[in-house]
């Protein structure tokens, strides 16, 4: 078994046995949901409702019901579509870059943080398709044999890259996800009393037996998708950051993009991490599984790379200077004191100022403060790809065109409707399924649980 | 012999075996079974599973799918003729020449008809007078097709036939015989139809012919009638003219019936010879803004401005009125640019009064301009109106002794400001007939509303200015139950036969002779012309002390307003066109509006404001006025640059309530302050409440780019072409490239077959829009209403941007690229934005620019927009799934993206022609509707370059270069726009490329567009 040396912070709290663990990542799922949750579900339900109508509203008349005009021809869609991409990437940075580099922490959150990821990644994908306005010829982005003649797609656009990107990002995540359920899956199989229950876990679980054969093909398949979602982590956020970087237009046009989209995605993947398991570790008591270091960790991530992008803003602003473009040093300084500069300087303070405060060990471990942050962090990022997008959009090349935005209610319903649409998705993910890997962190409990640490540290030996 | 021939069937027949012995003769080869055997058989019949039941059931569902197959979606029938009209080709248009007055408007034209029906209006080029169209005259076939148009005689409210209305209406006249019989008409320049008013008139003892022009040059009239001993006005030539000064004279416009654009063009071409124009004006009028050197001066100024030139240039002393502003040091300059100039100038005042007029043409005379510059020999005819006897008609009218009135052309309740006391007048009047197209204003109030053809439906002579003889003809059957106005006449006077065998007779016993021409070529040319049949005139003496005197009586009140007409508008014969009003106002970029138009200074003091919101659009303030009686109430405020202080600008043809859903309610009346003169004092006073401005260009400056590229007339000639138009160079690592030569791809063949390219000359462009409209009528670009363009969504292709110079440039304020993070920078930035109070403006076509190496073409996911071997950027409808993305990188933001469903949204049922059946006849058969959720852009004439290489080909020849242009290029009366193809050696375009004034719009970028531009040279 795997040695941990004492003075590592234990990963699991209290006295736990492994059916303890058992007990605990179960209890959601086979205990009646509390008022909270559906009050929660019923508003969830309503944004989503609501989202659904606006969509609609935009297929049967037309994408002039959104704020767009001649000169601003995506605004919140795209950036809606962005920062729920970047939301994403934190699952699958923690559960797979984490698994390469044997973190063990990353086991009492990756479950969650994938689930989010999935979650996140439907609502990115709605926005590329209800922004089209056509959306019933959408089928004409694959490259499908089609009786048009030699009719193909135009594999130089970066929109086309995205539709491989996003969809393979997705399906990837998916399996990783759901290879890793299995096995608690067929925990809840087998505590299950409800026969229905019972038959639809043991549907989901695929049979599992627990036989060493099935755990020794467990891992390989984790390995080797963890293999496989490592690049895509790096290639999703990059290939989008060329819908903008491989442009001409001043703002977008910036060699910086793929690496500064990356840190980004992680940097607000990790903030969405953060909101939800600070709520689900208190609703769930899961304070023994998700504690103070899985916390302070992942706050230590959202300032490294709060500071990776700040680094990026500020080379951002230099090498417009440095270029000697006329258009580009406009852009930038239209950014910063333009009529957007409120924009910019909330994107300034949400991302780059606000994590440095966990330099500070004492507010990095504080709950409230890291929950506030982790907020803050995701309207930050958000206002950065409305910064990046609208911005430069509004006041390119020439002066006639020049123009601004400002959102309809169709626009907003459609970005509160994919936030209803994301928490119905995590509130049913989290009744339903087991919210921990269990399985996995049982592997652990020997080595990083706190009795077990105290059991090595008392007899001295290992 | 041929009967012993014996023919066999095969070898077996020859041979003829008992097989085939046997075989011939049975029809069949095999059995036939028989009914019986098939249908008697009980066994057979039960081991077959198809019962009778199955068989009926199959019947039914195959009847049943046949019937549904053949109810699919609801045929549109198109109707083939039953007997094709020899001239007319299905797919090939018809061209018709034909001439165009609506009172306001002259212009030669073709008349482009499909399949019968006119969608095209194109300037006659080979015509010698008028031979341009404005944006009115191109709009002016969608007023044909408009549904808002009466469709039926009306008798006192009645719809009623044209046989009883005619005969009712005779009856009605001759029964008020007693009293006077009065036609009211707008300026009328047939001769046929003065002749039959003529005969009409012989009818009565008392019958009188009113002519009146709503935006009236009645005072001007006045001198040239004293002069010539006719209503008519001087034509104007620049042919020879150095120097043109004009002082509130928005002269481009065409607001005295000649278009001067052309020749106007022609006299500023680059060169040592290149004529000098200096305006001094109250508003920024079109013309204005083309001046080499501006002058702003008050409305009332403007005539102490003309006295003061006279007594500088001729040493006189006329008495003059004090000049407000530090002004008199640039007129100073003017007058002695004038003297320099004696003999090569020309100074045209505005304005309509008749000692102004005085003055000015004495002041030409003593500069030895009449008879160059000024032909009083050749005249225009086309404004004819006479104020003293409408003045004169409303006072009769009132006192009751007018018994019937006919008003034709008109529509005097909207055009005459009610003080006059026209519309209690009519009350008054017996017996009121109206010719009219539609039930205005004024048709509300008449017994007779008479419907009229629509001028493409009317047979026309017209006199349009001395020597030119021009007909008009019908392009299409009358759409409804309308009669010409003549056809009326004719009735009434006992003339028999058509109004077409009127026309001609009236050529062939009048014009005949004198032009040399049959009837027939007059027809096809559209006109005929000879130098001028009118006798010379002496210029008499002049009472100038007196006119002066008179002028410098005229005291300026605080504020005035300056009157003017608009590019889209002019005097509201078209207010319900949405093309024109969709056209953007060329100075101030506003659409579906008019308004005041205020300095800044006067704004401030006012406490008046202009604010963007947070979606961009333009808010600004309101404020009632008052001039000569009148109150307008509510009249958006617009701060305009350039603007005198003191004066404020309305433009007519706004304001109307009763003239159809597209235009009622768009602006206010500015008719109803206006007492003859074009300016006026006024009182101003802020109201409440906030106007919301469609305005389609929020940047007003360049913002210190090289967007369009200006330099002065000295340093063209002196100067190195690096000095005044540098090519930007890229530093590579084989040294300093230009953006040809700077690749990151392989070039595709550009040398081979055609190679489109346009040309666009910055310098002749005056920015006057009728290109703008020309494009929408070709290419069938939607029309998408005012809050749509004030959301910043019109769909035009082509587009005039217009920017004033800030007196702030990166150059003067000593700009380094270190200066960006220096203090102040933004401020500087800031100040950039905002125009200065005495801009400089220029004008610029912007249209798709057909880069050769688009931003567009990379990132369409799915290749709907892609290049082609002639170097033009095409757009795959069919394939767009309305991304948006292209529209996004294209650095000149040219692309339109269709928000809605414009065919067929009821929120675009008022503006929007296509939703209508009558409108959606002038949709052009060759270009798309696009669909919702589609982009669209320039296609530089697609379907056009497509027909000519098809005629050349059919030809069997060589496409030459002119064969065809584009719609922008044929519509431009200034020649600014060049079409052609650059692998032609001999084309126009070719020569224009290599023309060292030559550039193209953000080279650096690295587009290489297949569109570029000429210098702007301004002549200072």
């Amino acid at each position: 078994m795997h040695y941990e040396s004492p003075i590592r912070e234990p990963l699991i709290l209290g006295d736990k046995s492994y059916h303890d663990i058992t007990k605990d990542v179960a209890r959601p799922v086979e205990t009646a949901a509390p008022r909270s949750w559906w009050i929660a579900l019923g508003i969830s339900l309503v944004l989503f409702l609501w989202g659904v109508g606006c969509i609609l509203y935009t297929i049967g008349t037309g994408i002039g019901v959104w704020g767009l005009n001649k000169t601003v021809g995506w605004a919140w869609d795209i950036t809606n579509f962005v920062w729920w991409v970047g939301i994403g990437h934190a699952g699958t940075l923690i559960s797979a870059v984490l698994l390469l580099f044997k973190q063990k922490w990353r086991m009492s959150i990756n479950r969650s943080a994938e689930a989010m990821t999935i979650f996140s990644v439907i609502q990115a994908a709605l926005f590329p398709g209800i922004h089209m306005g056509r959306i019933w010829l959408a089928y004409f982005v694959f490259p499908i044999p089609n009786q048009f003649g030699s009719l193909w797609v135009n594999f130089n656009s970066p929109l086309l890259w995205d539709v491989f990107a996003i969809s393979t990002y997705f399906s990837v995540s998916v399996v990783f996800w759901y290879v890793g359920l299995i096995p608690d899956f067929a925990m809840i199989r087998d505590r299950a009393i409800n026969p229905i229950k019972k038959h639809v876990y043991s549907v989901l679980s695929f049979g599992w037996g627990g036989k060493a054969k099935h755990w020794q093909r467990f891992e390989e398949v984790s390995l080797v998708l963890a293999g496989l979602a490592t690049p895509l982590v790096l290639s999703v956020h990059t290939i989008v950051s060329m819908d903008f970087a491989t442009s001409v237009i001043p703002g977008w046009h910036t060699t910086i993009f793929p690496p500064y989209f990356v840190a980004g995605a992680i940097f607000s993947g990790f903030a969405m991490v953060q909101t939800l398991l600070l709520i689900m570790r208190k609703l769930f008591k899961m304070e023994d599984y998700i504690t103070m270091q899985h916390i302070e960790m992942m706050n230590i991530i959202i300032m490294v790379t709060g500071s990776i992008v700040g680094i990026a803003y500020i080379t951002e602003l230099f090498i417009a200077w440095y270029s000697g473009v006329e258009y580009e040093q406009y852009a930038f300084l239209n950014r910063a004191t333009g009529p957007y500069a409120w924009a910019y300087w909330s994107m300034m303070t949400c991302n780059v100022f606000s994590p440095q405060f966990m330099w500070f060990k004492k507010l990095r471990t504080s709950l409230i403060f890291t929950f506030i942050i982790s907020i803050v962090v995701n309207i930050g990022m958000w206002f950065e790809r409305f910064v990046i997008i609208v911005t430069s959009l509004h006041r390119d090349y020439l002066p006639s065109s020049w123009s601004m935005f400002s959102p309809s209610f169709v626009d907003i319903g459609i970005f509160l409707g994919t936030i209803g649409f994301f928490f119905v998705l995590f509130l049913l993910y989290a009744r339903t399924f087991p919210v921990i890997a269990q399985a996995e962190l049982k592997t652990i409990l020997k080595s990083s649980g706190e009795n077990y640490k105290k059991l090595h540290g008392k007899d001295g030996h290992h | 012999m041929a009967d012993n021939k014996k023919y066999w069937t095969g070898i077996e027949d020859l041979a003829n075996t008992p097989v085939a012995q046997k075989l011939k003769e049975n029809e069949f080869a095999a059995e036939v079974p028989s009914s019986t055997e098939f249908l008697g058989d009980k066994e057979s019949l039960e081991s077959s599973s198809t019962s009778r039941r199955d068989f009926l059931k199959y019947l039914g569902f195959s009847t049943a799918a046949a019937t549904l197959a053949a109810c699919e979606s609801p045929v549109v029938e198109s109707i083939p003729y039953v007997i094709k009209p020899d001239s007319v080709i299905p797919g090939l248009p018809n061209y018709y020449a034909t001439s165009y007055f609506d009172g306001n408007d002259y212009a030669s034209i073709l008349v482009k008809t499909r399949e019968g029906r006119p969608i095209k209006v194109e300037p006659n080029t080979d015509a010698k007078f008028n031979a341009s169209t404005n944006a009115r005259v191109q709009a002016s076939v969608l007023d044909l097709y408009d549904s808002n148009r009466l469709k039926a005689p009306m008798a006192k409210g009645q719809e009623t036939s044209w046989t009883s209305v005619l005969e009712e209406v005779k009856g009605e006249l001759l029964k008020a015989d007693g009293k006077e019989v009065v036609l009211l008409t707008s300026t009328i320049i047939s001769p046929s139809t003065l002749a039959l008013i003529t005969k009409f008139g012989e009818q009565f003892t008392n019958f009188k012919h009113v002519t009146f022009d709503p935006y009236s040059f009645s005072g001007k009239l006045d001198v040239y009638e004293e002069i010539m001993g006719e209503r008519a006005m001087p034509t104007y030539s620049f042919a020879s003219t150095k120097l043109v000064v004009g002082i509130g004279s928005d002269f481009l416009t065409g607001v005295t019936g000649q278009s001067l654009e052309g020749a106007y063009a022609s006299a500023r071409k680059p060169g040592a010879s290149m004529m000098r124009h200096i305006q001094v004006e109250s508003n920024l009028s079109l013309t204005g803004s083309n001046a080499d050197t501006r002058i702003k001066v008050g409305a009332s100024d403007q005539f102490a401005a003309l006295v003061y030139l006279y007594n500088k240039v001729t040493g006189s002393s006329l008495p003059v009125s004090s000049i407000k502003e530090g002004s008199l040091k640039s007129l100073d300059n003017v007058a002695k640019e004038l003297i320099a100039a004696k003999g090569n100038s020309l100074v045209l005042v505005g304005g309509n009064d008749a000692n102004a007029e005085r003055i000015a043409l004495a002041l030409n005379m003593a500069l030895e301009n009449i008879g160059k510059s000024i032909d009083l020999n050749n005249r225009v005819y086309l404004r004819r109106g006479n104020d003293k006897e409408l003045y004169s008609l409303i006072d009769r009218m009132n006192a009751g002794s007018v018994g019937a009135i006919i008003t034709s052309g008109l529509n005097p309740v909207y055009q005459i400001a009610e003080a006059k006391g026209y519309a209690k007048g009519l009350a008054k009047v017996g017996v009121k007939v109206a010719f009219t197209d539609r039930m205005d204003e004024s048709s509300k109030s008449m017994d007779y509303v008479l419907p009229v053809n629509h001028a493409y439906e009317s047979w026309g002579d017209a006199v349009p200015a001395s020597g030119v003889y021009a007909l008009s003809q019908p392009t299409i059957k009358p759409l409804f139950d309308t009669r010409q106005f003549e056809e009326a006449l004719m009735s009434w006077v006992g003339e028999s036969g058509r109004y077409y065998d009127f026309v001609k007779s009236t050529y062939k016993n009048q014009y005949a002779t004198l032009f040399g021409k049959g009837w027939n070529t007059v027809l096809h040319d559209g006109e005929a012309s000879i130098s001028s049949e009118v006798e010379a005139v002496e210029l008499p003496e002049m009472d100038l002390q007196m006119a002066a005197a008179e002028l410098a009586k005229i005291k300026g009140g605080k504020y005035q307003v300056a009157f003017y007409q608009k590019q889209g508008m002019g005097i509201g014969n078209q207010t319900n066109n949405p093309w024109l009003h969709e056209m953007p106002d060329p100075v101030s970029r506003v659409t579906w509006d008019n308004y005041i138009t205020i300095s800044a200074a006067d704004a401030l003091e006012l406490g008046l404001t202009n604010e963007h919101q947070s979606d961009g659009a333009l808010n600004g303030s309101r404020v009632n006025i008052t001039a000569n009686g009148a109150t307008l109430e509510n009249v958006p405020v617009l701060v305009q640059p350039g603007q005198a202080f003191g004066t404020i600008g309305l433009a007519t043809g706004y304001g109307r309530t009763d003239v159809g859903k597209a235009g009622n309610g768009v602006g206010v009346n500015a008719f109803s302050l206006m007492n003859g003169q074009h300016f006026a004092n006024v009182d101003i006073v802020k109201a409440e409440g906030v106007h919301e401005f469609a305005s389609v260009q929020m940047g007003n400056t360049m913002m210190g780019r090289k967007i369009v590229n200006e330099t002065n007339l000295d340093t063209f000639l002196n100067g190195s072409v690096n000095d005044w138009n540098e090519t930007p160079m890229f530093h590579t690592y084989e040294g300093h490239k230009n953006s040809d030569e700077t690749n990151l791809w392989d070039d595709f063949d550009h040398e081979t077959g055609h190679m489109w390219n346009m040309a666009i000359d910055l310098n002749s462009c005056i920015g006057c829009g009728a290109c703008v409209v020309a494009c929408h009528l070709e290419n069938n670009v939607p029309v998408v209403g005012k809050e749509e363009v004030r959301n910043f969504r019109d769909m035009h292709w082509l587009r005039i941007d217009r920017y004033y110079s800030s007196d702030t440039t990166e150059e003067t304020e000593g700009y380094e690229g270190l200066g960006i993070i220096g203090e102040g920078v933004m401020d500087r930035f800031a100040a950039m934005e905002l125009p200065s109070e005495s801009p400089e403006v220029v004008f610029q076509p912007v249209m798709c620019q057909h880069c050769n190496h688009a931003p567009c073409e990379t990132v369409c996911p799915v290749a709907a927009t892609s290049h082609s071997a002639e170097g033009l950027n095409h757009m795959a409808y069919n394939r767009c799934i309305g991304t948006r993305y292209c529209a996004n990188n294209c650095p000149y933001k040219v692309r339109r993206f269709n928000w809605f469903n414009y065919q067929a949204n009821d929120d675009f049922a008022n503006v929007n022609p296509a939703q209508d059946d009558f409108g959606r006849m002038v949709l052009n058969p060759d270009v798309t509707v696009r669909a919702r959720g589609v982009m669209e852009k320039c296609s530089m004439c697609i379907q056009r370059i497509q027909l000519g290489k098809l005629e050349a080909k059919k030809a069997g020849k060589m496409l030459e270069d002119g064969a065809f242009t584009t719609a922008c290029a044929q519509a431009c009366g200034t020649g600014s726009i060049t079409f052609g193809d650059v692998n032609n050696k001999k084309a126009k375009v070719t020569s224009a490329k290599k023309d060292p004034r030559a550039y193209r719009l953000l080279d650096e970028v690295g587009t290489q567009p297949s569109v570029f531009y000429q210098t702007k040279i301004r002549n200072k």
